[in-house]
């Protein structure tokens, strides 16, 4: 294939609009799936996902349970209607990795000592996909942690920064995602200042990986706004149902 | 496994900046890569790295392309951590850890273009050839990524495409010239043990670690990265061991370059 390659940004514009360090628009919610202990929808542009958190609980099958620490549990999955082609329904080799990359994200900001033998669990789904599928998840994944009340130091935010026609660019999307040159989807906690996700595909020089690594954190903190507001909101919502007409109960229509 | 006190020794060694067989942190153990170690595979190498030993295999079959790649060869990389290697590997279909390392070894060599899929195209929307490479650790003594990625790398380059007969089925143990490789992409991984940075640990090192990054890269470019571990990196960890890990790999693609006669 030695046909010219078409340049996608042009000047430093993007086929979005975008600038090279925008965001695509982010919408969080809190509080979405009324029957799990605590959820979240997370949206980066045309990315959606939804994620549902159990626990602590009793954890099964039993031999998982640790005698010093909650067994954190954490699946990544794609809706077969979420792509282009339709994808099968299952675990794949894919979407294994990104659990566990996922989960490994989460580790250390769960308080996990509190709960020994219990499962703390995470369902993501991703309903709708283009690119950053996994940062999606991981923010509303976070969310959906502290909305069901597990004792967390801080929310994991997560975004990519890419490279597309030799420029370092903040949250790949769409056509830089299937022609760019490098993707690389981080998930930062500002608190600690640690980097607790990190992967890298395509071609960088070690300067350009270190812009995009900053350029990334910076993302990474607009994200974490978001989900902090997301979570007041929620409460927000609970706290003015509950004046009104007691005890909260969530229609179907919430459920997005 | 490794016992609570080995381990707290480790640590206890790492926060003085001192290593159990005296290393430095960024110091490999000795590489050595015998290529055409398994005959009846297309292309092989045995990467000893101390006490680990990993092997790889390539092997060619006709096969149809992808729609999405109808010009170009497939490039498939798996690995098996059998029960052989490890007491902590057991039989079964390959988990969590056996698919990752194959998909952050399969990422470094497809990343970085270094194999050339579209001179593996035999006609095309038709039949490509179909590159199997299998990652087969022998001993688990630490840091297997690392050495299965060269191995990977060093097989490959140690491919010898067979001949086609009139029906365009390989003929077996026949040569008509190698792969067309490009560069030598190395994976490095950096463990954190106790806050210290430290490469290329052996296997109880490994199990002391609380979190780790690999870097791949070839001359002049990082191609491929991934962070593992129950723990994080700092921001300055992360671009110290991308610097660190981009150096070794420099030195280490000497010696890969000699094994396989470049």
């Amino acid at each position: 294939m030695s046909e010219e390659h078409k340049k996608i940004i042009v000047g430093d514009r993007r086929p979005d609009g975008r600038a090279l360090d925008e965001m695509r628009p982010i919408t969080a919610k809190a509080g979405v799936i009324s029957r799990a202990n605590g959820s979240a929808h997370f949206a980066m542009g045309s990315t959606v996902a939804i994620a549902a958190a159990y626990g602590p609980r009793e954890l099964h099958p039993k031999h998982l349970q640790d005698p010093v620490r909650a067994y954190l549990k954490y699946v990544y999955a794609m809706a077969p209607f979420s792509t282009q082609d339709r994808v099968k329904p299952g675990p794949s080799r894919r979407s294994t990795e990104i659990s566990e990359v996922s989960r490994q994200a989460f580790n250390s900001v769960i308080f996990l000592e509190e709960f020994p033998k219990a499962g703390i669990e995470v369902f993501v789904e991703i309903l709708q996909a283009n690119a950053s599928t996994r940062c999606a998840g991981i923010n509303a994944a976070s969310i959906a942690l502290a909305d069901a009340g597990v004792p967390m130091t801080d929310l994991v935010s997560s975004c990519a920064a890419g490279k597309v026609d030799g420029k370092i660019i903040l949250d790949v999307a769409g056509e830089e995602d299937t022609e760019g040159e490098v993707d690389m989807p981080i998930a930062y906690i500002p608190r600690k200042d640690e980097i607790a996700l990190l992967q890298m595909d395509g071609l960088l020089t070690l300067d350009e990986f270190k812009e995009a690594l900053e350029l990334a954190k910076k993302g990474c903190m607009q994200i974490h706004e978001k989900q902090v507001a997301a979570l007041k909101e929620r409460y927000v919502r609970v706290a003015s149902e509950i004046a009104k007409k007691g005890p909260v109960r969530e229609s179907a229509e919430e459920v997005a | 496994m490794i016992t609570k006190i080995d381990k707290e020794f480790i640590k206890t060694l790492a926060r003085e900046g001192k290593r159990e067989d005296g290393r430095a942190f960024d110091q490999f153990r000795d590489l050595k890569i015998e290529t055409g170690f398994a005959k009846n595979a297309e292309g092989s190498a045995l990467v000893t790295l101390g006490e680990t030993r990993v092997l790889a295999g390539v092997k060619l079959s006709v096969g149809t392309p992808f729609a999405d790649t109808a010009n170009e060869g497939v490039l498939m990389v798996n690995a098996e951590l059998g029960p052989k290697a490890s007491p902590e590997f057991e039989t079964g279909p390959p988990k969590e850890g056996a698919i990752e390392l194959a998909r952050v070894i399969d990422r470094g060599i497809r990343e970085s273009k270094c194999i050339d899929l579209e001179a593996l195209c035999i006609t095309p929307k038709e039949k490509v050839w179909m590159v199997s490479v299998d990652i087969d650790p022998i001993n688990d003594g630490g840091n297997i990524l690392d050495a299965a990625g060269i191995a990977a790398i060093a097989a490959l380059h140690d491919v010898k495409i067979p001949k086609l007969d009139e029906d365009v089925r390989p003929i077996f143990g026949t040569n008509s010239g190698k792969l067309k490789l490009r560069h030598i992409p190395i994976p490095v991984t950096t463990f954190k043990v106790n806050g210290a940075l430290v490469m290329d640990p052996d296997f109880e090192e490994e199990a002391s670690a609380e979190a780790r990054l690999t870097v791949t890269s070839v001359e002049g470019f990082l191609c491929a990265m991934q962070k593992g571990g129950e723990s994080n990196f700092k921001t300055e960890e992360v671009v110290r061991a991308a610097e660190t890990a981009y150096a070794k790999a420099t030195e280490l693609r000497e010696v890969v370059k000699q094994a396989v006669g470049l």
